[in-house]
C-alpha cells in the first residue's frame, strides 16, 4: 500500500506506520577561542594562503573492531584538501600540534546547558576520538566528550528525554567533492559546539520540528550559544516499524524537517514494500544472484554521450546483472525519487564516481542505450526478461568498485533498509551519505588526561543558569511587554539585563525591552554588518535613560553610532536640557514663529512643538516638551 | 591489586570490590547525579583514585565519583581484546627481500590500558593488516629487536641493531628497515652510520609523528617510502626516511649523520642540517637529489664495528654556565665531552680552568655549534683560541649529537687522544663534509611577501 501524500498524513498515519524520530542537535558556543587551541572562533574566510594534501585509513577501534564507515571510507580513497588561511587555523587543527587543554569556558557552557536539561552530570570527562574518515576533520577523528546524561524537556503533557550532552569540536566546510578529490576549509574547524541527542520519542514530523524549536530556544536563552546561517545544525533520526534508524544529516533549517522526515518514512515503507515484492519473486538474501563483467567492447559506438564520452577518454564499462530485478529500479522510494537513485547515490560516494548520470539501468531503456546495445548487454551477460541491467563506467578500478557497490546495495534490497546516514537535500528528499557509524569508532584520547567535574564548580556555573524560557514568556506576558517583543526577549542574551533593569532599576518593562530587542533588531535590517551591542554598552544605555541622561528620543542615534562601531559614553552624551534651558529655547522659538505668517495658524503649536524638539532632541524626554508647550505628553516609542 | 580491577586504588577499588564489579562487567551504577549505564574499563594508572571509568552504550567514556556512588547492578562482562588483524605476509618469488627490524616507537601502536598511552606493536602479519601496499613493494621480513620508547633507546640498542644488520646483510637482503621512535631517531641514525660501514644495500630509518591508531597517521605512508627504498633505491647508506612537507605527498630520504628533528610535533620534522637531503621517495618513484652517495653492491662485505664508550656528554653551554658543570663530568670519570657552543664555538671564561683540567685527565673534549647550521670556527676570536689552547678540538660541521655518537664510538676504540682526533676529524659517512651549499641553510620565514607568495604558489 502506497504512502498517502504530506499534506494529508494524519497523525494516526504516522502511528500505523510506526514513525518514530529523535533528534541531534549541534550548537556552536559563543567562545572567543576553539576548543582544544587558542585560534579565534567564528571568524569565517573563503580566502586561503596554503593547501594541505592527506589521506585517511581507517584504524580498529578500542575494542578491537573496524568500524562499518571507516572501511567504507577507505574503498573511496579520496585526496583531501584543506584549505587555511593563518588567522583562523593553527598546527593544532592541521594534526601537526598535539590538542591544548580543553576551553574552560566552552566546558563552563556545556555544564550550564547540561543542568537545564536537568542532566545527570559526569564526574570526570574522557575525551574521546570519534571517527570520521571522510576528512572533514583533518585528524580523522573528533574531539568530543559527554558532560551529562538522562536529561529532559517538557513538551505538549510529556517530557522528551535527553540522552546525553556532548561538548566536541567543529569540522570543516566543504568547498567541493569532485571524483577522488574533496576539498575543505578550515575556518570552522575546532570550534566548540554541543551536541544534544534526544531518544527518539517523537512521533509525527511536526513533533519533531517542534521539540527542535524549543531545543533551539532552550539553549539560546543561556546567551552563551551562536546564533546565525550554520551555527546550528539538527541530524534528525527517523525509523519506522520493521525499518532501521536513518540518521538524515545537517538539515540547516528547522522548517525542512516535517517534509525531510516525511519522505525518509516513505522511503523506509517503500523499500520494505519493495523487499517483500522481491520475496514474493523469489529472491532472498541466501537466493540473490548477480555478477559483473567488463562491457565496453559491446558500447565502443556507442550514442549515449555520457558512456561515449567517457570511453573516449579511457573509461571502462562495467555491467551488473540483477537477477529477478525486473521493473525494481523503477520502484519509488520518496517523492518522484526510484530504487535507481539508492544505488546510484552507493556509486557516487563509494566508488567517487561524481559526474551524473553515473549508472543506467535497462528498467528506464530509453534516452539511454538503443535496443540492439541493450540486446547485446542481454546476450553478453546472459540475462532474461526477469533480470536487470545495470551500468556503470570509469576508470577500470571504479568501474569495478562501482559494479561491486552496485551489487552490495541490490542485496541489501532483500533485507529491507541499510543503516546509513542520509543527506537532506533541498527538494525535502535525502539521498546517500555514509554507512551508519557505530560506537565502534570511539576511541580514548590518549592526547588528553581525564578532566574532574568539581561540585564547586557546578554549583557556581547553577546560579548563572537562566530561568527556562517558557517560564520568562509567561512572566513577560503578565508583566506587559509588548506581545511582539516576548518571544524575541524570552531567548535574548539580554534577557538578565531586561530583568535587572525591571526590577533593580525599576525601568517600565516596554521601554526596557523596546530598547534590548526592538531597537537592535530595526537597525540590523539597517545596516549590515553591524557591530554587535555588547552586554556592558546595553547597561550603560539603560542606565543613562534611568538617569535622565539619554532621553527616549536620543536612544536610537545613540545605537546607531555603536552599530556604526562607535564606543558608548556617557559623557559623550550632550548634556541633558535643564527646565530653565527648555523655557529659554521655547520663548525663543515662540517669538520666532510669532514673526512669521503660517500658512495654518491653527497649527502653530505643533510647529513650535517640532521647533523646539529640533533643538533639544535627545536631550530631553519628547513628552516634558510638549507638556511645557500645552500639547498632551504622548506614550510613544521613540 | 588483581588484575580483576586493574588500574583502580583506594576508593575506587573498595567501591568496585564492595559490589564485585570487576574490570570488564557490563554495569548499572546509581550515583548521587543519577544513573551510568556501561562497562567498566581498566583505570589508567597515573589516573586519580577517586573515579570509576565507564564506557557507555555510546561509545563513550565517561568517569564516575567512586565516593557518589549509591549502587551497582553487574549484568555481564563483555571484555575487549585489541588486536590488529593478522594476515600471512604474501611471499612473490620475484619481488626483493626486505627485513624490518623493529625497536619500538609509533610506527605501529596500540593503547594501553595501564597507563592510557599508546604502547608499540609489532608484526609482519599485524603490519600486513593494516598496511598491505607493502606486499607490492617486496617480501617483508619481521624482527622485533626491542619495544622501547625511542629515549630508551641507548649503546646496548645501538650494538645490538648494528649487529642485527651485519647478520641481515650476510643473510642476504636487499635492504633493512628500521622503525624506530622518532625522538632519537637522528641519534640511531649516526651512531650505525658509524658502526654499520660499507653496507652493500640501503639501511632506512623510519617512524611516525602521528601514532598509527589514528586514521591521519604518517605511519603507514612512511613505512611504504621506506619499504620502497630499501627495496629498490640504489642507495646503500644509512637513512631516515620521513615525510617532506606536511601533507600526505612525498617522504625524503636524509644521511644518517646530517639529519635532525627539528619540531616536536609537525610531521615534517626531520630536516638535513647543512646539506640538502639525499633523494625524495613517493609511492611511485625515488628522485635522487645528489649523486654523491655510495651505491648498492651486489657483495655482503660489510663491516660491523660496535666499540662504544658509554662515558661520553654533551654539555650545551649556556651563559653564566658555572664550571662545576665541567667539574663534575670530570669527578665522574667521562672520557669525553662534546660542548654545543655559542656562535663559531664558545664558552665563557670561569669554564677555562675546568677546560685545563679536563685536559689533564685526558678527557677529550670536542666543540660543536648550538646554531646547529654552520662550522666550528675557533680562531675568529681570541676566546676561540684560547681554548683551542686548552685543548678543545673544533668539530667542524659535525652536529652535537653526531659528534656525541662518535666521539663515544672513537673513544670505544682507543684511549690514545690522538688516535681519538683522527677518528674524530675523518669524515665517515658525511658527519663532517668540506663545505656547506648555499641551499644548505634554508629556513623560509614566514610573513616575508616572496615566502609568501612562494607558498601559496606551491600548495601542498
Amino acid at each position: 500500500m502506497a504512502i498517502k501524500p504530506f499534506s494529508e498524513m494524519t497523525g494516526s498515519d504516522y502511528a500505523a506506520l510506526g514513525f518514530r524520530s529523535g533528534l541531534e542537535i549541534h550548537q556552536q558556543l559563543l567562545t572567543a577561542k576553539k576548543l582544544f587551541c587558542r585560534c579565534p572562533a567564528g571568524r569565517y574566510s573563503d580566502v586561503f594562503d596554503a593547501e594541505i594534501l592527506r589521506h585517511m585509513r581507517p584504524t580498529l577501534s578500542e575494542l578491537g573492531e573496524y568500524d562499518g564507515t571507516a572501511l567504507m571510507e577507505f574503498k573511496t580513497r579520496k585526496e583531501i584538501i584543506y584549505r587555511i588561511h593563518r588567522d583562523t587555523v593553527c598546527t593544532y587543527e592541521m594534526d601537526d600540534t598535539p590538542p591544548f587543554e580543553l576551553n574552560g569556558d566552552a566546558l563552563d557552557i556545556a555544564l550550564g546547558i547540561g543542568m537545564l536539561y536537568g542532566c545527570s552530570m559526569v564526574d570526570e570527562i574522557h575525551i574521546a576520538r570519534k571517527q570520521y574518515l571522510d576528512g572533514s576533520i583533518p585528524t580523522g577523528f573528533q574531539r568530543t566528550t559527554i558532560v551529562g546524561v538522562d536529561g529532559s524537556i517538557p513538551y505538549k503533557d510529556r517530557r522528551v528525554s535527553i540522552v546525553q550532552l556532548g561538548l566536541e569540536e567543529d569540522a570543516c566546510r566543504e568547498v567541493s567533492d569532485a571524483g577522488h578529490r574533496r576539498i575543505y576549509l578550515t575556518d570552522r574547524l575546532g570550534m566548540p559546539l554541543i551536541e544534544t541527542v534526544t531518544a527518539p520519542e517523537m512521533r509525527t514530523p511536526e513533533e519533531v520540528a517542534e521539540v527542535a524549536e524549543i531545543l533551539r530556544r532552550l539553549v539560546r536563552s543561556t546567551g552563551n550559544v551562536r546564533t546565525g546561517g550554520g551555527a546550528a545544525r539538527q541530524d534528525v533520526n527517523v525509523s519506522i516499524t520493521e525499518g532501521t534508524r536513518i540518521e538524515i544529516k545537517g538539515v540547516p533549517r528547522i522548517p525542512d524537517i516535517p517534509l525531510l522526515t516525511y519522505n525518509e518514512a516513505m522511503r523506509q515503507h517503500n523499500l520494505l514494500r519493495l523487499r517483500d515484492e522481491l520475496a514474493r519473486r523469489g529472491v532472498t538474501r541466501e537466493t540473490f544472484s548477480c555478477k559483473h563483467d567488463p562491457v565496453t567492447k559491446n558500447l565502443r559506438k556507442t550514442r549515449f554521450q555520457p558512456i561515449r564520452n567517457a570511453i573516449a577518454e579511457g573509461a571502462v564499462v562495467q555491467c551488473v546483472l540483477l537477477r529477478g530485478f525486473h521493473g525494481l529500479l523503477r520502484w519509488q522510494t520518496q517523492t518522484d525519487t526510484f530504487f535507481s537513485r539508492e544505488i546510484s547515490d552507493r556509486v557516487r560516494v563509494v566508488a567517487c564516481l561524481t559526474t551524473l548520470p553515473n549508472i543506467i539501468h535497462s528498467d528506464s531503456p530509453s534516452e539511454t542505450l538503443s535496443s540492439p546495445e541493450w540486446q547485446s548487454l542481454r546476450k553478453t551477460m546472459g540475462a532474461t526478461d526477469d533480470d536487470t541491467l545495470v551500468a556503470v563506467w570509469g576508470t577500470p578500478q571504479d568501474a569495478v568498485t562501482g559494479a561491486m557497490e552496485v551489487e552490495i546495495r541490490a542485496r541489501e534490497a532483500t533485507t529491507g533498509i541499510p543503516s546509513e546516514t542520509r543527506q537532506a537535500l533541498r527538494d525535502g528528499t535525502n539521498g546517500f551519505e555514509r554507512i551508519l557509524p557505530g560506537p565502534n569508532r570511539m576511541y580514548p584520547d590518549t592526547d588528553l588526561p581525564p578532566l574532574p567535574i568539581t561540585r564547586q564548580r557546578l554549583e557556581r556555573l547553577k546560579a548563572t543558569i537562566p530561568t527556562p524560557y517558557w517560564e520568562r514568556e509567561r512572566r513577560y506576558r503578565e508583566m506587559g511587554v509588548p506581545r511582539d517583543l516576548i518571544v524575541r526577549l524570552s531567548t535574548s542574551p539580554f534577557a538578565g539585563l531586561f530583568d535587572k533593569a525591571t526590577t533593580e532599576w525599576h525601568m517600565r518593562p516596554t521601554l526596557a525591552a523596546v530598547i534590548l530587542i526592538h531597537l537592535p533588531l530595526r537597525i540590523r535590517t539597517q545596516i549590515r554588518q553591524a557591530t554587535e551591542f555588547t552586554q556592558a554598552t546595553m547597561q550603560e544605555i539603560l542606565l543613562a535613560v534611568r538617569d535622565g541622561a539619554l532621553a527616549k528620543e536620543g536612544i536610537l542615534p545613540v545605537l546607531l553610532r555603536v552599530a556604526g562601531g562607535a564606543p558608548f559614553s556617557r559623557d559623550s552624551l550632550p548634556p541633558p536640557c535643564s527646565a530653565e534651558e527648555l523655557r529659554s529655547v521655547r520663548e525663543e522659538c515662540a517669538s520666532r514663529i510669532a514673526a512669521i505668517r503660517l500658512h495654518h495658524p491653527d497649527r502653530a503649536t505643533a510647529v513650535l512643538m517640532g521647533e523646539v524638539m529640533r533643538r533639544v532632541r535627545g536631550r530631553i524626554d519628547g513628552g516634558k516638551v510638549a507638556q511645557g508647550i500645552g500639547l498632551p505628553a504622548r506614550e510613544a516609542r521613540p | 591489586m588483581t588484575d580483576d580491577y586493574r588500574g583502580y586504588r583506594a576508593e575506587a577499588l573498595d567501591v568496585l570490590r564492595q559490589y564485585a564489579a570487576r574490570v570488564w562487567s557490563d554495569v548499572e551504577v546509581r550515583t548521587e547525579s543519577g544513573t551510568f549505564t556501561g562497562i567498566v574499563l581498566p583505570r589508567s594508572e597515573t589516573a586519580d583514585a577517586r573515579h570509576i571509568v565507564l564506557k557507555l552504550r555510546s561509545g563513550y567514556n565517561v568517569g564516575v565519583a567512586a565516593a557518589s556512588v549509591r549502587g551497582i547492578v553487574v549484568h555481564g562482562r563483555k571484555e575487549a581484546h585489541y588486536k590488529i588483524p593478522e594476515k600471512d605476509f604474501p611471499f612473490d618469488p620475484r619481488k626483493p627481500r626486505v627485513k624490518l627490524l623493529g625497536t619500538g616507537g609509533t610506527i605501529a601502536s596500540r593503547l594501553d590500558y595501564r597507563t592510557g598511552a599508546v604502547i608499540p606493536a609489532f608484526s609482519p602479519g599485524e603490519l600486513y593488516g593494516s598496511v598491505p601496499e607493502l606486499a607490492d613493494i617486496c617480501n617483508l621480513e619481521t624482527e622485533k629487536l626491542y619495544g622501547v620508547f625511542s629515549e630508551n633507546m641507548g649503546p646496548e640498542q645501538w650494538i645490538g641493531t648494528a649487529r642485527a644488520i651485519g647478520r641481515e646483510i650476510e643473510k642476504g637482503v636487499q635492504g633493512i628497515v628500521i622503525g624506530h621512535g622518532t625522538d632519537t631517531m637522528h641519534h640511531t641514525a649516526a651512531i650505525l652510520s658509524f658502526m654499520v660501514q660499507n653496507s652493500p644495500v640501503p639501511i632506512v630509518m623510519v617512524g611516525s609523528q602521528r601514532s598509527s591508531d589514528r586514521p591521519s597517521s604518517d605511519a603507514a605512508l612512511n613505512l611504504m617510502h621506506s619499504v620502497k627504498t630499501a627495496a629498490e633505491s640504489d642507495i646503500a647508506e644509512i637513512m631516515v626516511c620521513m615525510f617532506g612537507p606536511t601533507s600526505d605527498v612525498y617522504g625524503l630520504l636524509h644521511r644518517g649523520t646530517r639529519v635532525r628533528k627539528m619540531h616536536s610535533s609537525y610531521r615534517s620534522t626531520f630536516r638535513t642540517i647543512g646539506d640538502i637531503p639525499l633523494a625524495m621517495v613517493s609511492r611511485e618513484k625515488i628522485t635522487p637529489l645528489r649523486q654523491d652517495y655510495r651505491r648498492r653492491r651486489k657483495d655482503r662485505r660489510v663491516v660491523i664495528n660496535t666499540a662504544f664508550e658509554e662515558k661520553v656528554a654533551i654539555v650545551y653551554y649556556y651563559p653564566n654556565m658555572k664550571p662545576d658543570i665541567i667539574d663534575s663530568l670530570i669527578d665522574n670519570h667521562y672520557r669525553g665531552i662534546v660542548i654545543a657552543g655559542t656562535g663559531l664555538g664558545h664558552v665563557n671564561k670561569p669554564l677555562y680552568p675546568s677546560l685545563k683540567r679536563a685536559r689533564e685527565n685526558n678527557i677529550a673534549v670536542y666543540m660543536t655549534v648550538q646554531t646547529l647550521w654552520g662550522y666550528v670556527q675557533m680562531y675568529v676570536y681570541d676566546t676561540g683560541r684560547d681554548m683551542m689552547e686548552l685543548g678543545v678540538v673544533p668539530g667542524a660541521n659535525m652536529l652535537p649529537e653526531v659528534a656525541y655518537v662518535k666521539l663515544g664510538w672513537a673513544l670505544g676504540q682507543t684511549d690514545d687522544l690522538q688516535k681519538v682526533r683522527e677518528i674524530m676529524m675523518t669524515p665517515i659517512a658525511g658527519e663532517i663534509t668540506e663545505r656547506e651549499p648555499s641551499n644548505g641553510y634554508l629556513i623560509f620565514q614566514g610573513g616575508i611577501p616572496e615566502v609568501e607568495e612562494f607558498i601559496s604558489r606551491y600548495r601542498r
